[in-house]
């Protein structure tokens, strides 16, 4: 356990590690610098480049990069609100997208964890056939259509939700970017609720606790779920990154003032700076969640070592 | 006696014959079949994936030749032809497909009909049919759709080549040399898998301008690492194997057992993977494409299509729903086909 943990940890860093190496090597060699302007004569921008530390050799600038990304200090943007620093950019943003992206994962699990147990329990009936219609569904359809669908149902005919995020009112408003964003999630925890939840109630222990007179609730919830949610845990590093890509498309369409939509915006504007913090940022994130989820992987089946979480995809 | 006799007195209708099938207890061993013919009985028997199958056959053949079947073709604009409502020549009589529209203008709604005027002037359009309606700069929608359809069709071919060429490989000889070999690959592997694709895709962008060919390069970074896995982990059940010994003994260098002894004997699961990492790739592409990151324009895609029309679908919802109809059936066709080929190939692996 401890080797597996600490080789889990290393990967981690040497990953965080190239992408910095990476982002930093794309900042090197964009065209143009922070001085390009004609007024500066070359002991000016000497002097600049001597100021903010650009004459230092490669390795020291690349350590004081380091020392910046992971202080939070992303520079200023270009682009889209000159001279802004982006930190500031990201405190009002980042909240958004983490409360939608949660409110997305929570209900996505819970109702997928529903769907599948009532699956698997009814067997080869309409609910069984049902929960699949929806798992295939909700696994190939992006996003977006569902997003689309919603707000032209939902928001635009019946008005039961507005149409774009709301500052004012975020509960609300927030209802229809919810759900088009868990039904990834509902479809792949169902799914695999469902095959795992089969898999345990033909086991033996099952037949043993139900012949000892344990039954309904308690035998469901305590012996079944209990031993089927471990595989499920294995689902989620793909899930986060759906999640990832799914906001960004889901704060375009209603509009919801978070880091998804910065990103799509600094694109479209080129604004680097902006672009390369948010890749820190998303890359941050989701090496910590496939670190944390690996690990609770590890702790909670003690079975389960590196050779054989190698498998699951 | 008599009652006796009596008792085994039997009217004339008490015993029929048996007949046809019920007689014959079939035995259920019959002679052996070979792997394919199995797995084909096994595909076979599975609707879904039939289904899928017929679908993705049919928008490959539609993706062909439907763009030729109008004198539209997906750039032409005609600016007077903008916003026309689908129009098809014989369902117009039925009150479907005739080109007509409900607006909701300050009034309520009212049914617009642009190619045909109320008062009975002249429009230009009687003869005009758009069969799926035109966009805003009056293209043809039908053809843009199918157009798009081939788009996300070379980036489904473009995924499976990937897959083949770089995860199959690189899993394969990573697995069998193991030891260091494995070691290195697979911890070089694992750190690119540790980078979202998300992130890969912005900053290839950055580098390249956006198009088809970055959208290619990204699914090169990335699309791999799935396959590498499975064919590794295959790898490592095989090559202890008596049939690669065998083989060894009798000389063969090792690019001959990987790829001649081994390779044939995991096929199914290699199959099985590709067909699932098309539907990602498809997907990856018409995201790209929804944020504006697609090929640019005039060429069109599934997902800028879905874009653009996503701009006017509350007045034009129209635009929106053939290329939202195609995606989400080549999409849907593409994991109902996998799902099916998993089953096919390995039953074992069926979700009961």
């Amino acid at each position: 356990m401890k080797k597996y943990l600490l080789k889990r940890i290393a990967i981690s860093i040497v990953t965080l590690l190239a992408i910095l190496i990476i982002l930093f090597l794309m900042l090197e060699f964009m065209p143009g610098s922070p001085f390009n302007d004609e007024k500066l004569t070359a002991d000016q921008i000497a002097l600049l480049n001597a100021k903010y530390g650009l004459d230092k050799p490669v390795m020291i600038r690349f350590f004081n990069y380091v020392k910046n990304m992971l202080t939070g200090d992303f520079g200023v943007s270009y682009t889209i609100s000159k001279n802004t620093p982006i930190s500031q950019l990201l405190q009002s943003r980042l909240p958004i997208s983490v409360r939608i992206g949660g409110q997305a994962v929570l209900l996505g699990t819970v109702i997928g964890l529903i769907l599948g147990i009532i699956a698997a329990l009814k067997h080869n009936t309409i609910w069984d056939t049902l929960t699949t219609i929806i798992s295939v569904l909700g696994v190939s359809l992006p996003s977006y259509v569902f997003a689309l669908a919603l707000s032209y149902s939902l928001g635009f005919k019946l008005q039961w939700f507005p149409l774009l995020y709301d500052m004012a009112n975020p509960l609300r408003s927030s209802v229809l970017p919810t759900i088009s964003l868990c039904m990834f999630t509902i479809a792949t925890v169902a799914r695999f609720t469902r095959t795992e939840m089969l898999e345990v109630l033909g086991s033996d222990y099952m037949l043993l606790a139900e012949s000892k007179g344990i039954s309904g609730f308690q035998l469901i919830v305590k012996h079944a779920l209990r031993n089927a949610l471990i595989p499920i845990i294995t689902v989620l590093a793909p899930l986060i990154v759906g999640l990832m890509t799914g906001s960004l498309v889901i704060e375009k369409i209603f509009s919801i003032p978070g880091i998804g939509s910065l990103l799509v915006t600094a694109i479209q504007a080129n604004d680097y700076n902006v672009i390369l913090a948010l890749s820190f940022i998303y890359s941050a994130m989701y090496i910590g969640i496939m670190l944390v989820v690996d690990i609770l992987y590890g702790v909670i089946d003690p079975r389960i070592r590196l050779a054989k979480g190698d498998k699951h995809e | 006696m008599n009652k006796q006799n009596e008792k085994i007195m039997f009217a004339e209708d008490d015993f029929e014959l048996l007949h046809g099938d019920s007689i014959s207890q079939m035995d259920e061993n019959y002679s052996s079949q070979s792997y394919w013919r199995d797995v084909w009985h096994r595909f076979i028997r599975n609707k879904g994936a039939v289904i899928g199958f017929l679908c993705i056959v049919l928008i490959i053949l539609l993706a062909i030749f439907a763009p030729h079947w109008n004198e539209y073709t997906y750039d032409s604009q005609i600016i007077t032809n903008q916003n026309l409502a689908p129009r098809v020549q014989g369902l117009e009589k039925f009150g479907i497909f005739d080109g007509s529209e409900s607006m909701s203008t300050s009034t309520g709604e009212v049914e617009v009909n642009k190619y045909i005027s109320q008062d009975g002037a002249e429009t230009g359009l009687e003869d005009t049919y758009y069969w799926f309606g035109s966009d805003v700069l009056g293209r043809d929608i039908f053809t843009r759709t199918w157009i798009g359809t081939r788009i996300s069709l070379y980036i489904a071919l473009a995924a499976v080549l990937i897959d083949m060429l770089f995860g199959l490989s690189y899993g394969l000889i990573s697995g069998y040399f193991g030891g260091a070999v494995d070691n290195v690959m697979q911890r070089f592997a694992e750190v690119l898998n540790g980078i979202p694709s998300l992130v890969i895709v912005t900053l290839l962008i950055i580098v390249l301008k956006p198009g088809l060919l970055t959208i290619t390069f990204s699914l090169m970074i990335t699309g791999w690492i799935g396959m590498n896995r499975i064919a590794r982990a295959q790898m490592l059940k095989l090559k202890e194997q008596e049939f690669v010994l065998a083989s060894r003994t009798l000389g063969a260098p090792n690019f001959m057992i990987i790829f001649k002894e081994i390779l044939p004997n995991i096929f199914g699961q290699i199959i099985t993977n590709t067909m699932f990492s098309i539907p990602n790739a498809i997907f990856t592409e018409a995201f790209l494409a929804f944020i504006g990151l697609g090929v640019p324009a005039p060429m069109a895609s599934l997902g800028s299509l879905i874009s653009e029309a996503f701009k006017s679908f509350t007045t034009h919802p129209y635009m929106i729903i053939p290329p939202i109809i195609v995606l989400a059936v080549l999409m849907l066709s593409f994991n109902l086909l996998a799902d099916g080929l998993r089953d096919a190939f390995d039953p074992k692996m069926k979700e009961m």
